[in-house]
């Protein structure tokens, strides 16, 4: 058994810094490259992709990267886990098998997870009485039966864990925890119980930590972000794992950005609920237990984390169309820019009700001075410049395209000394939204395949 | 005395469908108690009133010194939905930050 083995984080999102994955790979210790490229909107987003051409629906960005990394990695021996195959996992190892063929690398070991993508499913699972209700209003799922765009439930590590065991050098999941990226290869290097709660338990901290990238290394760092050195260079955070269960969030030396108690802190509290229950489909961490300590440069110890036994279901996330927006600004100048904005968005409402159109919503907001803070922002002496920002929201979409056509006019029929119509007209854009329910984990399968070339 | 939290704390800040999360931490151990007794889940619902429609709830992390709050409907119902510039709630923390208390206790504060 290694001694210790070093998780980097390479993506914290689909459209991370590009350079991080090389960065993490070059320029230090480095065993597991975990990159994270779902978001809960991405799944419809790849799932439109795939309806177009059956070959896509996964982040191309990942071929690029790994064709960019791989030589390194085969040379350092480093493993590379991403959930990026998104709603084509398969797809995604044929690129990389079709790239890896052409430049004659041999030998190479691709797993691929799937299994989590039960769109085509939904209705053989209500049949089997898996009604798939939304766990937060307990609606039927009928409610939104044809508009369902994606459906994927969420896996832990065990399926990666599967394919590691297996001599694979990457794997390629849909959609799995983020947190299981970074704990699924501890569990494999060191054998840990899929019962030892407390381990399992800090490896999802550890995962928590490193699963937004730059955010626990000093980037978006809110106690004193001018204390942060380098940021232009920043370095992504990497767990030492241990194993015994210890954990130290380090990155690597020369890099940019820092790694201290409070940029550590400040990810541990992002996104989270009631932090006594992180719930995961491989335990329940306790993140009341957390202790942490500065034990060197940029090097935090996690320790004390209590975890509790997992529950019997996976979370399962529906998307579906609910509609359209459309969003446009306009840029007003002094003198009295915010006077003119907001009579610009006084015309613009009465041509609006003038078409005999209406929406779900329209809002407008003040950029410059209070789209952030909302009253709770104090308002400058001098405005020298405001943003007009006007969006809306509607099932018609037609009224939200004709909405787009109400903006330019402003600049030629409303008050003076406005500019910044560069973008062109507001186009509608689909709204997605959300059907979280729970399924039993005895209903759903992961498949793992390792191929070789 | 009266202090603005951003003089004791930091803080971050993200989103899960409509609600936004706001995590307070106190910048010294000697701060938490203080954040503890007076930045209620009642103070912060009225910090936020007319952006946060629903209600606050508050979860404690001693050991991080930390506060977790989960403001309800504030995010002009969130993800794609949202017309909000910020409709991942990426700011909430700063302008938690902006809140004034008012305390009993005589506290030593670096202003930020």
């Amino acid at each position: 058994m290694k001694e210790k083995i070093r998780v980097a984080s390479g993506q914290g999102f689909w459209g991370d810094l590009p350079t991080a994955p090389a960065v993490q790979v070059i320029e230090g210790p480095t065993d597991y490259l975990m990159m994270d490229f779902l978001a809960e909107v991405t799944m419809s987003i790849m799932q439109k992709q795939k309806r177009r051409n059956p070959e896509l629906g996964y982040a191309r960005d990942l071929v690029h990267i790994i064709e960019q990394i791989l030589p390194v990695c085969l040379e350092k021996h480093i493993k590379i886990i991403s959930n990026g195959g998104g709603v084509n996992p398969q797809g995604c190892k044929k690129e990389l098998f079709a790239w890896a063929k052409k430049k004659g690398v041999k030998g190479l070991r691709i797993g691929t997870v799937t299994g989590d993508d039960i769109l085509s499913r939904v209705d053989e699972l209500g049949n089997r009485g898996f009604y798939l209700r939304n766990m937060e209003t307990n609606q039927s799922v009928e409610e939104i039966g044809h508009k369902v765009l994606s459906a994927n439930v969420y896996f832990g590590a065990r399926p990666i864990a599967q394919a590691l065991d297996e001599g694979a050098q990457i794997v390629i999941t849909g959609r799995t925890t983020d947190t299981a990226l970074t704990y699924a290869p501890m569990i494999h290097e060191f054998g840990w119980s899929w019962n030892d709660w407390d381990k399992l338990a800090t490896g999802v901290v550890a995962g928590h930590i490193l699963e937004c990238g730059g955010q626990a290394s000093g980037g978006n760092f809110s106690a004193d972000w001018k204390s942060v050195p380098d940021l232009a260079h920043i370095g992504f955070p990497i767990a030492e794992a241990y194993p015994n269960g210890d954990v130290v969030i380090t990155k690597h030396e020369h890099t940019g950005g820092m790694v201290t108690v409070q940029t550590v802190k400040e990810q541990l509290v992002y996104e989270i609920g009631d932090p006594t229950n992180y719930i995961t489909p491989d335990c329940i961490a306790d993140f009341t237990s957390i202790q942490l300590e500065q034990v060197g440069k940029d090097r935090v110890r996690v320790a004390g984390v209590k975890g509790k036994p997992a529950t019997d279901s996976f979370k399962v996330s529906m998307s579906y169309l609910d509609g359209y927006t459309a969003v446009g600004t306009l840029t007003y100048a002094w003198p009295d820019a915010l006077e003119k904005a907001k009579a610009a968005d006084q015309i613009l409402r009465t041509r609006l009700a003038d078409l005999g159109l209406t929406f779900e919503e329209i809002r407008t907001e003040f950029l410059g001075l209070d789209s952030s803070h909302g009253r709770i922002a104090e308002l400058p002496n001098v405005i020298n410049e405001v943003v007009l920002r006007v969006g809306v929201r509607d099932r018609n979409h037609d009224a939200v395209e004709r909405f787009g056509k109400e903006l330019a006019p402003l600049i030629l029929t409303g008050p003076p000394a406005v500019t910044g119509f560069s973008g062109g007209r507001p186009k509608p854009s689909e709204v997605i939204a959300f059907w979280p329910a729970l399924i039993p984990k005895s209903a759903v399968q992961p498949e793992v395949v390792v191929e070789e070339i | 005395m009266r202090v603005r939290l951003i003089d004791l704390c930091h803080a971050r800040s993200g989103d899960k469908g409509d609600t936004g999360n706001v995590g307070l931490i106190a910048r010294k151990a000697e701060y938490y108690p203080i954040i503890r007794k007076y930045v209620t889940s009642a103070a912060v619902k009225k910090h936020f009133d007319g952006i946060c429609l629903g209600k606050v709830e508050r979860y404690e992390l001693p050991n991080l010194w930390a506060l977790n709050f989960l403001l309800h409907e504030t995010l002009g119902g969130g993800g794609t939905r949202s017309l909000k510039n910020d409709a991942q709630g990426k700011t909430l923390s700063s302008a938690l930050l902006r809140m004034e208390i008012d305390v009993e206790e005589t506290i030593e504060v670096r202003k930020q």
